[in-house]
């Protein structure tokens, strides 16, 4: 295993240090040992090559939002087979949700998800804590202790802190210690147990719908308590035109806020409920249902511009596994989410390919920009630099595939991009120096 | 219970069998919003078939022998599974009838392994009752008999607006250009959803009046992006009724108040109710409609109820017809 690793020939994008050319690169005892001219690179005894010709190299994606599901519902999801899917998907960090049972909210819940990532995960695991004990928005948890275990942030995931009082005091100790709180905004009164977007197609399908509002009521009461504390906010998967406009302002204001979006809610529109596959017939198709719903086009432009001038930080899959007895039942009883790593590049890429997003830009949100919102405490990601830790993936912006969620790493075949042709796959992950993932050149 | 078998005794009726088939298209009945004119045309005349089996005096005929036809119903509902099953019984199928608060459904059985279980029992079509908005999309997916929608959440109820279609057209004769008007908690209703496609395919133009809180928000939306300019939305209820052709109020559950979505049931009754006075502002020969049950003195007055211009009951009778309809369409259509 000591060999060296040479990546010749592959163009190589690291938006975190402006880099956008076709060169070589050298990985030995994972890291990155030179980067150079194709062909100049100093030889090795036990040399192996991968040829990237064709191939884009550039930092591991890090998702920033996912769902391990271990412990407690391993049915849906391990962190074994999540991190395949990671691999798989071209991501070589991923941080995962705590609405596990029990919750992220204590050290050792935390330890627990560390150690078996460490003896189980094919791509590093960094743990989100609980912002309240057992989710239940009541009594903080053990954040600095949570901190200490790894936690590199704090949310209750899917259960917005309905107390403005306790998201305050949240904020206050979050601040002390320098991480960041991220919060899936929705006023759990206003959405009142809806299943998708509020608009035509709900009321077309008589369906209970969610407005937009429901989001963009906890943005705007976040972002003023961010200010009112100094913390650092994280939104999670934004997905309406007004959160981004809430977003934007507050950052002319210098407020710490930092905010994802995912692929389906920059491709999918809430129709897409009512579709099953390419058949136009009225449907009610659960792997479209997720929470935050799919919305409207004109959310969708909203979203896209707001990753352009940069009021989006990052790109994060929301990866929701959930078991076919989850789905495969009535819209209304059906869960939530989307399984989300295994497509999220070629998703990104068909942005890439109608001309509505550039490479650099698709990159810089899945490599340096989640990075930055990381920070620096569990070693330097996002970039291709010798000294660095050697997490690189390389995807081919060309080829062309068709989703077959049979054929996913993740135990959640919930996707509504099954059937999807797309352009665009990942043929390669690297973690710390190791081949974890490589696509199979049938 | 004695059932009176038919036999060869049976007369042949003058109006029996119903029309040509060969606009039918359906396997399912899921809701009118894929109904040609046509095929609604179809069900109404081969409802005037039925109707004249109805008036026998053994009202029996022997076109689904050796069916089964099975209804399952996951909502408590009197009128609407009795006259499926009358109707069932009324064309020969032999009828079982599940109810799923009484069934394993309730010991955790999932709705696809209900329908994979009631087909393997032989069922030829079944007739489903759901609470759950979408849940006959999923069933059909699952199963390879026949399926009939007798209603699903908010969402549909295709035979109850085929028998309102049914009762309009006998009294006034025609669809075309009616004023219809339907008022109440149009949010919930799936009878108000399953009429604005069956109404404005047939040429009738449609109102929907409602408090704010009971229209959803996105109907107008769904209204321009379906292409349906013969369906307005209403919150007064004087112009909505002026001249009306058909008026129809829904039946106003009490919870809806209890969860804030009405100030006050008095409120509604003032503001929302029809009354002789209001329907004064309709035309002369209006027909009042319902698809119950009623709350009597809430949405409508017991003098309107009962008054002249109601034809409330006979489209239960109706329903009786349209449901015989379907049942033959369906298994006609799966024969061929």
């Amino acid at each position: 295993m000591p060999t060296t690793l040479l990546i010749s020939g592959g163009r190589i994008i690291d938006p975190s240090q402006g880099i956008d050319k076709v060169a070589d690169l050298l990985v030995a005892k994972g890291k990155i040992t030179w980067m150079g001219d194709k062909g100049t690179a100093p030889s090795h005894a036990d040399l192996t090559t991968i040829d990237a010709a064709g191939l884009v190299v550039c930092p591991g994606f890090i998702d920033l939002h996912c769902h391990l599901r271990e412990p407690g519902f391993e049915d849906k999801e391990t962190i074994a087979t999540g991190t395949k899917a990671a691999a798989k998907g071209g991501f070589t960090t991923v941080c995962c949700m705590p609405n596990t049972n029990p919750a992220l909210d204590t050290q050792s819940s935390i330890d627990y998800v560390k150690k078996t990532a460490e003896i189980e995960g094919l791509v590093q695991v960094l743990p989100i804590g609980c912002i309240t004990k057992g989710r239940q928005g009541k009594e903080l948890t053990e954040m600095s202790e949570l901190a200490n275990a790894g936690a590199i942030g704090f949310s209750d995931d899917g259960n917005t802190v309905a107390s403005s009082r306790i998201m305050s005091l949240a904020m206050d100790y979050s601040y002390a210690l320098g991480l960041p709180i991220i919060d899936h905004c929705e006023d759990k009164e206003l959405s009142d147990g809806g299943y998708m977007n509020d608009g035509w197609v709900s009321a077309r399908l008589g369906l209970r719908g969610m407005p937009k509002a429901a989001e963009e009521i906890i943005v705007a009461r976040d972002l003023a308590l961010a200010q009112l504390t100094g913390a650092r906010l994280h939104i999670a998967h934004v997905s309406t035109e007004g959160s981004v406009e809430l977003i934007r302002r507050a950052k002319e204001k210098d407020i710490a806020v930092t905010a994802e979006v995912t692929p389906h809610h920059l491709t999918l529109t809430e129709e897409r409920v009512m579709n099953e596959g390419t058949n136009r017939l009225l449907a009610y198709d659960t792997n479209a249902k997720v929470n935050p719903p799919l919305r409207t086009k004109e959310d969708i432009a909203a979203l896209i511009k707001g990753l352009k001038d940069g009021t989006i930080d990052a790109i994060a899959t929301d990866h929701a596994p959930h078991t076919s007895v989850d789905k495969m039942c009535e819209f209304g009883l059906a869960a939530f989410g989307i399984s989300g790593l295994e497509t999220a590049l070629a998703c990104l890429m068909s942005l890439v390919h109608s001309g509505q997003l550039d490479l650099k830009t698709i990159i810089s949100k899945l490599t340096f920009e989640p990075a930055r919102i990381i920070g620096t405490g569990y070693g330097e990601l996002g970039i291709l630099m010798p000294g660095c830790r050697a997490n690189v993936t390389l995807f081919d912006p060309n080829k062309e595939w068709t989703v077959d969620s049979r054929d996913f790493a993740s135990k959640g075949k919930n996707t509504p991009f099954d059937g999807c042709p797309f352009k665009g796959r990942v043929i390669a992950t690297i973690v710390a120096g190791k081949v974890v993932y490589r696509d199979n050149p049938e | 219970m004695k059932t009176i078998e038919p036999n060869s005794s049976i007369a042949t009726p003058e109006t029996f069998p119903p029309p040509s088939m060969a606009v039918w298209q359906h396997n399912h009945i899921l809701d009118l919003d894929d109904f040609t004119r046509e095929e609604i045309e179809l069900v109404l005349e081969t409802a005037d078939a039925m109707a004249e089996v109805l008036t026998r005096e053994v009202k029996r005929v022997p076109t689904l022998r050796g069916k089964t036809v099975v209804t399952l119903f996951h909502e408590p509902s009197t009128r609407t599974r009795a006259s499926f099953e009358l109707a069932a019984k009324n064309l020969s199928a032999d009828t079982v009838s599940l109810d799923a608060s009484k069934s394993s459904i309730v010991k955790g059985e999932s709705l696809i392994d209900s329908l994979r279980t009631i087909q393997a029992l032989g069922a030829d079509i079944i007739v489903m009752r759901h609470s759950q908005s979408g849940a006959p999309y999923l069933a059909i997916k699952h199963v390879n008999c026949s399926l009939i929608n007798a209603g699903d959440g908010w969402h549909a109820h295709p035979s109850q607006a085929l028998l309102d279609l049914y009762t309009i057209r006998r009294h006034l004769g025609t669809l075309t250009n009616l004023k219809t008007t339907i008022i109440g908690d149009i949010m919930h209703s799936r009878v108000a959803r399953s009429n604005i496609w069956g109404m404005t395919t047939m040429g009738a133009k449609v109102v929907l009046c409602a408090p704010p809180t009971l229209i959803p928000r996105g109907l107008d939306s769904f209204i321009a992006n379906c292409q349906l300019p013969n369906v307005s939305i209403e919150t007064d209820i004087e112009p909505a009724l002026e001249n009306a052709d058909v008026v129809m109020p829904l039946r106003l559950q009490m919870e809806r108040q209890q969860s804030g979505l009405l100030p006050s049931l008095r409120e509604y009754i003032q503001l929302y109710q029809l009354t002789t006075e209001r329907l004064s502002l309709a035309k002369p020969q209006v027909l009042v409609m319902h698809p119950g049950p009623i709350n009597e003195g809430i949405e409508i007055s017991p003098e309107v109820a009962h008054g002249a211009q109601s034809v409330i009951e006979e489209q239960v009778t109706n329903g009786v017809a349209i449901r015989m309809a379907l049942l033959y369409l369906i298994a006609g259509g799966k024969n061929k």
